[in-house]
């Protein structure tokens, strides 16, 4: 087992079916879908900080299978490049420089940004486009570029400030998990290009597992917090990551400690408000409408026109 | 009631530029009102399709937004001094069931505005203030930098709870102009007839009589 080693297969060379699609959807933003016939083994990214030799191959191979190009940036005091997440880098190493109050060693903490595939996204929860946002039942949150509108409440409603708007096209963008490689049988572009393992897939128990055997190494070299980053607050995410501070997220250039989807977009898209809403404007509808009919029309009468010239030709008085 | 010849004079309400402003304003606010509540209902969502779909729906939106404050301004600029509150509002506001059976010989006489067009014009221009700030928070493509997730957060929510408050103060509106006949053309060909004035706002009619309005 401790030699168990990670490797994904070589790309196939005939044609490939790909293994799911949108009959696997369980949830569909801004619209219903069928509870779909098969559930698919729900799959997890472990990203295993403590291996992590800050090489940003994951980068590179994510612009590369996303034929994205990032301009050439600038040094801004950190080996974080780009500065931030952006339209067109949907994964970023975060470097952080950590002096332990208990050991005073300086520890370089990096950590691999991106999208989490939470189980309760909250995006595919804010989103207003039908079919903009999609989660199958192996986990991978996506996005469908066609019918994303560019509104840009998916921002509002993630939790870990993941999705991008592109001031190109004016659409969202974040991490597919590799959505089209792993449909045909491959692991992510970043796990493949890894060269430490830091960066391992499979499906969420085996990743869970081996995170487990992780934190035990970890524990026996004196990480004695070393944990499993796989938050609660938002049932579980498909990208975990083994931390060396699992009780110090933070650390961890701002990993949220217990993310949920904010109250605030649950009120905002909460089912109660639609429905009294709507309810309201029914009422207020069809109230106008019995109101005319019981009292009939507020009009004048030819008398009122009479006394109204009058008054006129009195010069109001 | 056709058979019935009597001469009817008219009397000038609202100036062209105040009609122009109000109608305006009034395509503005029905175009918010469908793509807004096509982005907050998913089930209306295909009203977008109206503008051309999502994208030019989620685009024209703001700047739709734009339009109605612009030719607000002008409105309450033109309104507000007739707008301001009196001892006779509150009579009329106490007296709402006088008000609502349409027996206003048991109010005072009402100036330009009654109290209830009066909580519009203010009303209105509160709610306006408000989704006009929370919008431009979330006006992604210009604003997205201004502040930070979370107050977007509140902002989106704000804008759609507004935003449905001023939908009801819409509807109310309408259905008192389609109550009162003769109501429509002031903001038609910007008269109404002496009978009208002298009915539902006989005090104004008498400062135009006298002219002083």
């Amino acid at each position: 087992m401790a030699n168990f080693e990670f490797v994904l297969p070589p790309p196939p060379t005939a044609n490939v079916t790909p293994s799911f699609g949108e009959a696997d959807l369980i949830r569909r933003s801004a619209s219903h879908v069928p509870e779909p016939a098969r559930k698919l083994t729900e799959v997890a990214k472990l990203i295993d900080v403590s291996k992590c030799i800050g090489c940003k191959a994951c980068q590179v191979a994510c612009l590369e299978w996303n034929d994205k190009r990032i301009p050439v940036g600038e040094n801004l005091g950190s080996y974080t490049i780009p500065e931030d997440l952006t339209p067109d880098m949907f994964t970023l190493m975060r470097f952080n420089e950590w002096v332990n109050p208990q050991t005073q060693d300086l520890e370089w903490l990096i950590r691999k940004d991106g999208c989490m595939h939470c189980a309760d996204p909250g995006c595919l929860e804010a989103c207003p486009a039908p079919g903009a946002i999609v989660q199958y039942s192996n986990g991978i949150v996506d996005f469908d570029h066609d019918k994303c509108i560019g509104c840009g409440y998916c921002v509002e409603g993630c939790p870990f400030n993941i999705p991008r708007i592109s001031k190109v096209d004016h659409k969202a963008y974040k991490c597919t998990l590799c959505s089209d490689r792993i449909a045909v049988g491959q692991g992510p572009a970043c796990a493949k290009a890894c060269p430490t393992h830091a960066i391992v897939f499979g499906t969420k128990e085996e990743m869970k597992q081996h995170a487990e055997e992780r934190i035990k190494d970890l524990k026996s070299r004196g990480f004695t917090n070393a944990g499993l980053y796989d938050p609660p607050g938002v049932n579980g995410t498909h990208v975990m990551y083994v931390l060396n501070h699992a009780d110090q997220p933070e650390l961890y250039s701002g990993l949220p400690r217990d993310p949920a989807i904010s109250p605030i977009v649950h009120i905002w898209k909460g089912a109660v408000k639609r429905y009294a809403s709507l309810a309201a404007m029914a009422a207020l509808v069809i109230g106008a409408i019995v109101h005319h009919v019981a009292v009939g029309p507020n009009g004048n009468t030819a008398e009122d026109e009479e006394k109204g010239r009058e008054l006129l030709d009195r010069k109001g008085r | 009631m056709a058979a019935e010849h009597y001469a009817v004079s008219t009397v000038k309400r609202h100036p062209i530029d105040v009609r122009i402003a109000h109608w305006v304003a009034a395509i503005s606010f029905i175009l918010l009102a469908i793509s807004g509540l096509a982005l907050f209902f998913p089930g209306f969502f295909f009203a977008t399709g109206l503008f051309g779909g999502g994208e030019t729906a989620r685009f024209l939106h703001p700047w739709i937004g734009v339009a109605l404050v612009v030719s607000y301004l002008v409105l309450f600029g033109r309104f507000v001094a007739s707008c301001l509150f009196g001892r006779d509002d509150i009579t009329w506001m106490v007296r709402a069931t006088d008000v609502m059976s349409g027996r206003e010989e048991n109010l005072p006489e009402i100036g330009k505005f009654n109290a209830g067009q009066k909580l519009y014009v203010w009303g209105m221009a509160i709610l306006f203030v408000l989704l006009f700030a929370s919008g431009l928070i979330i006006w992604h493509a210009y604003f997205s930098t201004f502040t930070s997730i979370e107050v977007q957060r509140y902002a989106v929510l704000i804008h759609s709870l507004v935003a449905m408050l001023a939908i009801f103060g819409f509807i109310i509106h309408v259905h008192m102009v389609t109550w009162e006949p003769g109501t429509l053309r002031a903001m038609i060909s910007g008269t109404v007839t002496a009978g009208w004035a002298f009915k539902h706002h006989r005090k104004w009619l008498r400062e135009v009589a006298a002219g002083r309005n």
